[in-house]
């Protein structure tokens, strides 16, 4: 044996404290939000119809998103194109772009006085009214239809081009080869892509507080930030919060009946040769073009209106810069310190990490931000004034939420390390620091400077735990940018959208070139 | 790279200059966005105020002004806050119940209609509620024409917004028990609620909506400063409520003397002259120089709505449920 006793206790009990605080984060906040002293705040019509809207518009976006995935995927899939490679990279940024980004290009978009109602109004039709159902939903689909295009992509990639020269040389039909071949591999990864994007929709509140248009738009995330800052009513806040958690709870409970979707990125540009590609490609093109312009004209429109108006900028978004580059490497140091340790210490014990990492995924997934906020806050208020930790506790809760994605990233890398080498330690008896900085962490180079860049990138664009800590004189640039949104300075708003962006992606790819550069794997 | 390096510098500098500026005493004041945005009177108030007190005057943007006395609950007794500016009679029974607050005495020529007589809280200006428009543009002359009409109006959310809680008190005052009939059918031209004033003022100006909740002194906004005479405000024949907006001292200030003179500096000419083009409402107490041309009148007795501060404080809870019901259906 390699390890002493002690060794494998230690490890066992700092996987077993980072598991732990994972639990009190999620569980212990609601806990502290449920036990409230002042009791709970009763709950209105309105709430009820806030309670009703969240999950249908996440029901109704999941739907959607993962509907028009299909023939944009499949698209993708079989059709080659100049500008292939780039659209499937492109694809990735809006999981890792700020949401108050995609919502000011969306609204240069589709806004009253955006371009498709222009559009409208030259053909004389009605302007397009964005805010209400139709904002939100829209929204959501922009941020999710690229994340499952890129989900069934993998499942198409999947499939071997043997099955289809078989298929081509009994002369199926496109029908038959849809129903034997695609059916199939769609029937298993659509229910994990509609479950992910339902979690990501239930808990929305940057887009709801944008576009939702007041009453009519409300999801339950947003009712919670009103009861705290509009109306102070902390009962309501909490009444709202432990509902959101219950449902929360149950969504995951039925998502352990589906397994997730991998969240990685490799074998995605592979293209099988398809026979009948030029049948389709006609129809294909179409809806390429339309994912794509769906997904490039909002970010064009920001970048063409922010880019001349970056000079014009006041002084404080230099400061506001330092705060969120502050904030985004502090949530970065935390949950990859915590990613490590749990990965390392359950690498060679027998329990079923697969299993463990799905389960802290799904619990990571359905925990709201903002019932996590309320809860700390509820916590840290009887001592300290919350404003003054904005900062770190905004950094922490931004930890704990990438967390999900960073450990299915970082647990299989591991795992695969420990499969392949661990007898290399055991016949050379190899110590434990020779082990992790000689064998261990030189494989992990690239996952972890992957996962270091999504942190990173997160953290910096989030706009949530922050509305609800910052007193009038913090600056981070999603707070500044939502101001500047707030006062309907456009040109600047845009001008800190860029900011914000070109740092966000400039963070990622740092950390990520990083992890390739030397990388032993 | 030029202004990158000013910044750096204008950074470097104010580091520098809060040690030596230490012993200056500071008033902190919460007020709503739009009084300390760079047209508000916010500078020129700061101005004005600091070549008198040999103080540093800090003004706080803290949302709008519903918004305002949510934060200071949230803080308590801990806030750094000395003085809050910018709530009204609609929310004064609210913010007296938070016991924050300390009697004060400012005696002033009030010119308020109805006078003035509170011991908490000192008026700084006031106006009438209005929709505003473009001129030339279809108009209505009362609620129930508005909303019969295809007219899209933006408002402010009643939660976080003074002129959002005194439009709910504008349709009670104006309907009593018909009011959640008039929002229900209000609903439809409503483009969007925002969470301050700012906010729907600035969609109107970009012309996302026909109509904006904001004062019967807004136009004049236009016609004075931009020299623009094409914003008008729909004349409503049940007529506008009234807004009175105020300030009140905190009893957990450090700078119980600042915060007096800053209340007695707040009615007094210099700062009452600065009201009207810049915050563009009517000031508490008529300047020396008078109203400047272009103001619009104001409005006879009987077409000033207005609830006493009780009885808006009682009404409140049913009204914002009528709204929050009929536009969350």
């Amino acid at each position: 044996m390699a390890d002493s006793v002690i060794a494998i206790t230690l490890r066992l009990t700092l996987g077993g404290a980072v598991i732990f605080a994972l639990l009190i984060f999620s569980f212990g906040t609601a806990a502290a939000v449920a036990s409230k002293g002042d009791g709970f705040g009763t709950l209105v019509l309105a709430d009820f119809s806030a309670i009703w809207f969240t999950i249908w518009q996440a029901l109704v976006s999941a739907i959607l998103s993962v509907c028009l995935a299909i023939p944009v995927s499949r698209a993708l899939w079989r059709q080659n194109f100049f500008g292939r490679r780039a659209l499937i990279i492109l694809l990735g940024a809006p999981f890792i772009l700020p949401v108050l980004v995609g919502v000011l290009g969306l609204l240069a978009v589709f806004g009253r006085s955006g371009w498709i109602s222009e559009l409208l109004l030259f053909f004389g039709l009605g302007r397009l009214s964005i805010y209400g159902a139709f904002g939100v939903i829209l929204a959501h689909v922009f941020f999710n239809l690229p994340l499952a295009t890129r989900l069934l992509l993998q499942g198409w990639s999947a499939v071997p081009g043997e099955k289809f020269r078989v298929a081509d040389s009994l002369g199926s039909n496109s029908w038959a080869k849809f129903l034997l071949i695609e059916w199939p591999m769609l029937r298993g990864a659509i229910p994990g892509a509609f479950v992910l994007i339902f979690l990501l929709c239930l808990t929305s509140f940057t887009v709801a507080l944008a576009v939702g248009g007041g009453p009519r738009g409300t999801t339950i995330e947003l009712a919670i930030y009103q009861a705290f800052r509009f109306e102070f009513d902390l009962g309501k806040a909490a009444s709202l919060a432990t509902v959101q958690f219950g449902i929360c709870v149950t969504v995951a409970f039925l998502a352990c009946l589906v397994p997730l979707p991998k969240l990685g990125g490799i074998g995605l540009d592979r293209l099988v040769q398809q026979f009948d590609a030029w049948k389709h490609r006609k129809l294909d093109l179409i809806w390429i073009s339309g994912a794509a312009a769906f997904l490039i004209l909002p970010l064009a429109a920001i970048l063409f209106r922010g880019l001349g108006n970056i000079l014009t900028l006041p002084g404080q978004v230099l400061a506001a810069s330092i705060t969120s580059l502050l904030i985004a490497l502090i949530s970065t140091a935390v949950c990859i310190c915590l990613a490590l340790v749990l990965s390392l210490s359950l690498a060679h014990s027998r329990l079923n990490t697969q299993k463990i990492a799905e389960g802290i995924s799904i619990l990571g997934l359905s925990t709201s931000p903002l019932v996590v906020g309320t809860g700390l806050f509820l916590m840290i208020f009887p001592f300290v004034h919350p404003a003054s930790l904005a900062i770190p506790v905004t950094a922490f809760v931004n930890a704990m939420m990438a967390m999900p994605f960073v450990l299915r990233v970082l647990m299989p890398a591991v795992r695969e390390i420990y499969n392949d080498y661990l007898h290399l330690r055991l016949s050379l008896n190899m110590g434990r620091g020779v082990w992790l900085m000689r064998i261990v962490f030189p494989r992990l180079r690239r996952p972890i400077g992957f996962s270091v860049g999504l942190v990173a990138a997160l953290s910096m664009g989030d706009f949530g735990v922050i509305a609800l800590f910052s007193d009038p004189e913090l600056q981070t640039l999603p707070l500044m940018l939502y101001r500047l949104m707030g006062a309907y300075r456009m040109d600047q708003a845009a001008a800190v959208a860029v900011v914000l962006v070109a740092q966000s992606l400039f963070l990622f790819w740092i950390f990520d070139q990083g992890g390739r550069r030397h990388s032993v794997s | 790279m030029e202004i990158y390096m000013r910044n750096l510098s204008l950074i470097a500098g104010l580091l520098l200059g809060s040690a030596a500026v230490a012993d200056t005493p500071v008033l902190t004041v919460y007020t709503y966005d739009s009084f300390v945005s760079d047209w508000g009177p916010g500078p020129a108030v700061e101005a004005a105020f600091e070549a008198q007190c040999s103080c540093d005057l800090q003004m706080v943007g803290a949302g709008d002004g519903a918004a305002l006395l949510s934060r200071v609950k949230l803080e308590g007794s801990r806030s750094e806050a000395d003085i809050v500016l910018g709530i009204d009679t609609n929310l004064m029974a609210a913010a007296m119940d938070t016991g924050l607050f300390e009697p004060v005495s400012i005696v002033a020529d009030y010119a308020v209609p109805g006078g003035w007589d509170d011991k908490f809280f000192t008026p700084f200006d006031w106006g009438y509620f209005a929709f505003v428009q473009n001129v030339g543009a279809e108009t209505v002359t009362n609620f129930r024409e508005l909303a019969a009409s295809d007219l899209k109006i933006v408002i402010q959310d009643p939660r976080s917004s003074t002129p959002g809680l005194g439009l709910l008190m504008w349709v009670k005052a104006a309907y009593g028990a018909d009011a959640q009939e008039i929002w229900n059918d209000l609903d439809d031209n409503i483009v969007t609620v925002t969470a301050g004033w700012s906010e729907a003022y600035g969609m109107f100006l970009e012309g996302e909506a026909d109509m904006v909740l904001s004062y019967t002194t807004s136009p004049a906004y236009h016609i004075i400063a931009e020299q623009d005479n094409s914003k008008t405000f729909a004349v409503f024949d049940e007529g506008h409520y009234m807004q009175v907006e105020v300030a009140g001292k905190l009893s957990s200030t450090d700078q119980p003397m600042l915060a007096d003179q800053f209340l007695k500096f707040m009615v007094s000419n210099v700062f009452q002259e600065i009201i009207p083009t810049t915050n563009w409402m009517f000031p508490a107490v008529t300047p020396m120089t008078g109203l400047p041309e272009g103001f619009p009148k104001a409005l006879s007795t009987k077409k000033s709505l207005i609830f006493s501060p009780s009885d808006a404080a009682a009404l409140r809870k049913d009204a914002l449920l009528e709204w929050q019901t009929a536009l969350s259906q």
